[in-house]
C-alpha cells in the first residue's frame, strides 16, 4: 500500500511538528510514507469563502498530486471534509471521486484502515478533546480519536462541556464578524480552562490556533496540542 | 416590495449592536439551551427519526416539483368546499387583498393566531395604515406588539426578554391589568394575557391565520399551535383569512403522519403539540361562515429557480436551527433584519430578496453543521450558505475587491510547488524578525488591518524557523 501524507498548508508553515508526528505513528507502524512535494493547499478556504473558481486549480493539482497513491492521510479533519465532501461537488467526475474516496483523516485510517487503537503511546498528562465541527458532523470520526488517546499510556482524558459546541473560527468568519467569533470563543475557552487539564488536543490545527490565542490571551496555561502528536509521544 | 425579510444593516453591524447587551445574551443562552436539550430528548425516543426526516425532505422535494399542478389541486379542491382562493405575487399585494377583505366586513379591529406568513408580509403594519387595528393572541407575539418591538424568534418571538422584562411590559401596557399586584411568576403572567384577549376573542368578527400546512388533494389547511388561542381564532369569528406561502403544500392528507411527528418535537420539543386544527373551506353552521385563503409568493418561485437553494422552501418553520446555532445563541434574532432569523433566514431572506445587506447573511455562519444536523426536513444549511457565497462573489466579479485579489494571489501561488515553495519560505522569514516582537510567549498581540480582527481577541501564532517540507527534504536527502 503507498501511503501519501496530505500534510495541509496550515501545518506545513506552521505546525511541521504535526506533519512528522504522522510520519513517526505511521512508521512505528511499519509503514512507509511518502510526501509529494507538488502537494498544497486543498483550497478549503476559497471555496468556503465563495471563490469557487480560485478553488478549481488546487483541487485539480490536489488530483494530480495524489492519484498514484492507494491512501492519502492527512492531520486535519477539515481539510479531509473539504476533499471527501466537497470536491466531488465542486468539480463532478471519477478522478475527483476516486481520489476523494481515499482521503482518510489520520484517526479514521488508524481505526477504520489498519484497525489500530493503540499506537504504543505514552503522555502522562491530563488531557482534553475537543470535537471540531467538521470531523465531528461532516466526516462523523464519532469516538476513533477519543479511543486512540484512551489507548496511550498515563493519559488522562477528562470530558470538555459543550464539546460539540463550534470554538467560533469559522475561517473567514473570525475576521468577518469578530465579535461573535470572539463570544463563542470566551465560551469554549472557559469551557477548556475548567477541565483543570494541561493539554487540549483536536484534530485540526486552525481551530486549535484559534482556541489557543484566546487561552494565550487570557493567560491560560493550558497548552493545544494536534492529537497526532500525542500518538507520536513515547 | 418585499416586507419584513429585507435586513437593513449589514450583519457584522447589526450583531455588534446585540452584542453589546448582556442581558440578552443571558435570555438567549438559557432559552436556547433549554429548547436544544428538550429537543434532543424527545428526538431520542424516535427509533426512525432519520427515515422520518428522509420521507420529510422527499415529501416536501415532489411537492416543489409539482408546485404548479399541486397549487391548482389546492385551489379547485378549497374552493368546491366553500373558501375563496386569492393569489398575491408579493408582500404588498397580499397585504391589499387582506385589507380590503376586511375593509368588505366592516370591521376595524381583527385577532390573530401567530403566522410567520403574515410577520413575513408586514401585515400588521399595513393593516394600521387603513385603520384596521390586529391583535396578535399568541402569548409571545403579543408581548412583543405590546413592547412595540419585532419578533426575534420563529417559534419563541419573545425570546429575548425574561420574566421580569415581560412583567415590566404587560403593566405599563395592558390597560386590563393590576400594575402593583402583577408578578414575574409565568402563571400570573398567563392569566394576565388570558384575561386581556378573552373579550377579543368573543367579539371579534373576523380572525386572521397563516398555516403549517395546506392538503392539495382535499383543500384542508392546518395549524398546530400549544396554546389554544389559534383554535379560538379558527372557530369563533365569522369571517376567517388565512395567509399561506405557496411552499406550505402537502399532496395528501397521509403525508401529515410524518410531519406532525417531525414539527413538534423539532419546534417545541414537545412529542405532541396540544392543539392541531384542521379545516377545509366552510362547514355550514359550524365555525367561520366566510372563508378566505391569500397564497402567497414574495420571492418563493424565484428561489425556487435556484436548483441548490430551492431545498430551503422545504422549511416547516420550526425554528430547531436557531436553537442549536452558535452565533444565532450570540446575537439573537434581530441581527438577522429579517422575520427569518437565523441559520433558515440566513439562506431563506437573501433568496426571497436578493437586495442590499441581505447579501452579508450568508456570511453569519461559521459552517459549523449545527443546523443541518438539526433540521427535520434536512436542509442542507451549509452548503447553501457557501453556495449563496459563490453565487455572491461571481456577481461581484469585474467590481474592484481587496478579498479577492487575496484569494486570486494566494490560489495562483498555490497551484504551482515552486511558488508554494518559494512562498512558504518567504513567509518563515518574513516573521523571523516578529519573533523578538513575540517574546517569550512566542504570539503576537497585535497585527495590522485586516488581520487586528484576529488579534482583537486572540493571540496569533508566529510560523516555527522550519517548514514540514523543509524538514522532509533535509531527511530524505540522501
Amino acid at each position: 500500500m503507498r501511503i501519501a501524507l496530505f500534510v495541509t498548508c496550515v501545518n506545513d508553515l506552521m505546525f511541521p511538528d504535526t506533519g512528522k508526528a504522522v510520519v513517526t505513528v505511521l512508521e512505528r507502524l511499519g509503514h512507509q510514507v511518502e510526501f509529494p512535494l507538488a502537494q498544497s493547499c486543498c483550497g478549503q478556504m476559497h471555496a468556503n469563502s465563495g471563490y469557487r473558481e480560485e478553488a478549481l486549480p488546487l483541487v485539480a493539482n490536489f488530483v494530480k498530486t495524489f492519484s498514484a497513491y492507494d491512501a492519502i492521510v492527512a492531520p486535519s479533519a477539515s481539510c479531509v471534509a473539504m476533499v471527501r465532501e466537497s470536491y466531488p461537488r465542486l468539480a463532478p467526475s471519477p478522478s475527483v471521486s476516486a481520489v476523494a474516496e481515499r482521503t482518510y483523516e489520520l484517526s479514521e485510517f488508524l481505526v477504520d484502515e489498519l484497525g489500530v487503537t493503540d499506537v504504543g503511546a505514552r503522555f502522562p498528562h491530563r488531557v482534553t478533546y475537543h470535537p471540531t465541527c467538521h470531523g465531528l458532523r461532516m466526516l462523523r470520526l464519532g469516538d476513533r480519536p477519543r479511543r486512540l488517546l484512551e489507548a496511550v499510556e498515563g493519559l488522562s482524558l477528562t470530558p470538555l462541556s459543550g464539546a460539540e459546541e463550534c470554538c467560533g473560527f469559522g475561517g473567514t468568519f473570525a475576521l468577518k464578524n469578530p465579535g461573535v467569533s470572539g463570544a463563542m470563543l470566551a465560551d469554549k475557552c472557559a469551557a477548556v480552562v475548567a477541565t483543570s487539564a494541561e493539554y487540549l488536543a483536536a484534530a485540526d490545527n486552525s481551530c486549535l490556533t484559534h482556541i489557543g490565542g484566546g487561552l494565550s490571551r487570557g493567560s491560560s496555561p493550558v497548552k493545544p496540542i494536534h492529537y497526532a502528536q500525542i500518538l507520536a509521544s513515547r | 416590495m418585499s416586507g419584513n425579510v429585507v435586513t437593513r444593516l449589514p450583519f457584522p453591524v447589526a450583531a455588534r449592536r446585540e452584542l453589546g447587551d448582556e442581558q440578552l445574551r443571558r435570555n438567549l443562552r438559557k432559552a436556547t439551551h433549554t429548547i436544544r436539550d428538550k429537543r434532543l430528548r424527545v428526538v431520542g425516543e424516535v427509533p426512525d427519526w432519520e427515515p422520518l426526516r428522509v420521507a420529510g425532505a422527499a415529501i416536501k422535494d415532489d411537492v416543489l416539483a409539482r408546485l404548479p399542478d399541486l397549487l391548482e389541486q389546492f385551489e379547485a379542491a378549497a374552493t368546491a368546499a366553500g373558501a375563496t382562493v386569492h393569489w398575491a405575487r408579493d408582500a404588498e399585494e397580499a397585504c391589499a387583498v387582506v385589507a380590503a377583505l376586511v375593509q368588505a366586513t366592516g370591521t376595524a379591529e381583527v385577532v390573530k393566531v401567530k403566522s410567520m406568513a403574515t410577520q413575513e408580509i408586514g401585515l400588521n403594519e399595513a393593516l394600521e395604515a387603513v385603520g384596521i387595528h390586529a391583535v396578535e393572541t399568541d402569548l409571545a407575539e403579543l408581548i412583543v406588539q405590546l413592547a412595540e418591538d419585532t419578533p426575534s424568534h420563529i417559534l419563541v418571538p419573545a425570546i429575548h426578554y425574561n420574566r421580569t422584562q415581560i412583567r415590566d411590559i404587560f403593566a405599563s401596557k395592558m390597560a386590563d391589568v393590576d400594575a402593583t399586584t402583577l408578578t414575574d411568576d409565568p402563571p400570573a403572567l398567563a392569566e394576565a394575557a388570558r384575561r386581556h384577549l378573552r373579550s377579543r376573542f368573543l367579539s371579534t368578527k373576523v380572525g386572521i391565520s397563516g398555516a403549517n400546512f395546506a392538503i392539495a388533494s382535499t383543500g384542508t389547511l392546518a395549524v398546530v399551535e400549544s396554546e389554544g388561542n389559534g383554535r379560538m381564532c379558527l372557530t369563533l369569528p365569522e369571517t376567517l383569512i388565512s395567509v399561506v406561502g405557496i411552499e406550505k403544500l402537502l399532496p395528501t392528507f397521509a403525508d401529515l403522519e410524518v410531519f406532525l411527528q417531525l414539527l413538534p418535537r423539532s419546534s417545541t420539543g414537545e412529542r405532541m403539540n396540544p392543539y392541531t386544527s384542521l379545516w377545509t373551506g366552510v362547514t355550514p353552521g359550524d365555525g367561520p361562515q366566510t372563508v378566505h385563503i391569500v397564497l402567497v409568493d414574495n420571492g418563493r418561485t424565484d428561489t425556487l429557480a435556484d436548483p441548490v437553494g430551492r431545498q430551503a422552501l422545504r422549511c416547516i418553520r420550526c425554528s430547531a436551527c436557531l436553537n442549536v446555532c452558535p452565533v444565532y445563541e450570540r446575537v439573537g434574532g434581530h441581527a438577522y433584519g429579517s422575520v427569518y432569523p437565523g441559520p433558515i433566514g440566513a439562506i431563506l431572506s437573501p433568496q426571497m430578496s436578493g437586495e442590499g445587506a441581505n447579501r452579508t447573511l450568508p456570511y453569519a455562519s461559521t459552517l459549523c453543521g449545527a443546523c443541518f444536523d438539526a433540521c427535520p426536513v434536512r436542509i442542507d444549511i451549509p452548503q447553501v450558505l457557501v453556495h449563496l457565497r459563490q453565487s455572491g462573489v461571481d456577481a461581484a466579479r469585474g467590481r474592484p475587491s481587496a478579498e479577492r485579489t487575496a484569494m486570486r494571489t494566494m490560489s495562483y501561488v498555490m497551484r504551482d510547488r515552486r511558488r508554494y515553495a518559494a512562498a512558504l519560505r518567504a513567509a518563515r522569514r518574513g516573521a523571523a524578525p516578529l519573533r523578538m516582537v513575540a517574546g517569550r510567549r512566542g504570539a503576537l498581540r497585535r497585527l495590522p488591518w485586516p488581520l487586528s480582527a484576529w488579534t482583537s481577541v486572540r493571540d496569533a501564532p508566529l510560523p516555527p524557523k522550519q517548514t514540514f517540507r523543509e524538514w522532509w527534504a533535509r531527511e530524505h536527502s540522501s
